[in-house]
């Protein structure tokens, strides 16, 4: 079951794992972000585990996740209406129902 | 260097004028400064490769000549087979809503099977141009695009594109207007992306192959608009 809906609000957990030996899909640039949900893409094997071998983990939901380019970077000399859209884990996600523009 | 026929880029000059069409006498003299070859250098996983190949083969699991037959299949998938699709999606509108709405089906019908790919098609618009990426390393629709180029796998394409999507896209020629979104996918995970470009104007008359021609692979990664030529460069290359 998906946590999220299409259109809610989500953070992306600005957590910093130790490179390597962890194998994340979540680029750095976008941990701490607030963006929202563009589509639901299904459940996926957790690359994390898959890249160590361990095939038979539980699969988690794949987002993606829609932010406005000025949210991402500071300084963002692009079109206010400039967006990025990432794949990002639902365990990388949190609510952010109050936190826009953060 | 100069002449018609020198097409070749040794990377320096020569001290010597001489014609390049490589069909001159040979002459233990006559040096070409060859990149050193790369193929004596067995890697980590250059090793790995051959050693589980060589064991799935010793024990009848696959043959060389699938290995060989796959290899081929690989190769034969050309950005040639994006174009078809496009064409089809811009003389057909019921297909281009089947296409977007349920790729793997909708290039099925014109003969291609995706594989395990899920595919999203990204739609260009007068309001939204698209533009695939793949910051973590090189992820790339190859079932139907065939092998990236070498500056999509470059770190400059990677970091650059996310950041300043307008700058690199005018790198490419490509100006997009300011009151038209400029959507950048970072193609992170389990999804690859194949952008579907607008169909150029003044194009009414032309039969489905003549636009296919039109189409480059630049035009569906979102680097430059159909019909703008594919030979896009990166000039942080």
């Amino acid at each position: 079951m998906a946590r999220y809906s299409v259109g809610d609000k989500v953070k992306v957990r600005a957590a910093f794992p130790p490179t390597p030996p962890t194998h994340v899909r979540t680029p750095h640039y976008i941990r701490g972000c607030v963006g929202t949900i563009e589509r639901i893409c299904g459940e996926f094997g957790n690359p994390e585990e898959l890249a160590f071998g361990r095939r038979y983990g539980p699969k988690s939901m794949l987002y993606r996740v829609r932010f406005r380019q000025a949210d991402v970077w500071s300084g963002y000399d692009g079109a206010a209406e400039d967006h990025i859209e990432i794949e990002i884990y639902e365990f990388w996600l949190e609510p952010a129902e109050r936190e826009n523009a953060a | 260097m100069s002449g018609p026929s020198d097409t070749h880029d040794h990377g320096h000059h020569h001290d010597h004028h001489h014609d390049h069409d490589h069909l001159h006498p040979y002459d233990p003299d006559h040096h070409h400064p060859h990149r050193p070859d790369q193929d004596d250098t067995m890697t980590y996983y250059k090793v790995m490769e051959t050693a589980v190949r060589q064991l799935l083969i010793e024990k009848g699991l696959i043959t060389a000549e699938q290995v060989h037959r796959q290899i081929e299949h690989m190769d034969a998938r050309t950005p040639a087979n994006g174009a078809r699709i496009v064409a089809r999606a811009w003389v057909d509108p019921d297909y281009k809503k089947r296409l977007i709405e349920s790729p793997k089906q909708a290039i099925a019908e014109i003969g291609h099977d995706i594989g395990p790919m899920h595919l999203i098609v990204l739609e260009n618009t007068p309001e939204v141009h698209n533009v695939v990426v793949c910051t973590l390393c090189s992820c790339y629709p190859r079932w139907i695009l065939g092998l990236p180029p070498d500056w999509y796998k470059s770190r400059a394409y990677r970091s650059r594109v996310v950041r300043e999507p307008r700058t690199v896209l005018r790198e490419f020629g490509t100006e997009i207007a300011e009151n038209r979104e400029v959507r950048v996918h970072d193609s992170t995970a389990d999804m690859r992306y194949f952008v579907l470009p607008m169909r150029p104007e003044g194009t009414e008359g032309m039969s489905e192959d003549e636009l296919a021609a039109m189409v480059g692979r630049d035009a569906m990664i979102g680097v430059v608009e159909a019909g703008a030529g594919g030979a896009g460069q990166l000039a942080a290359e």
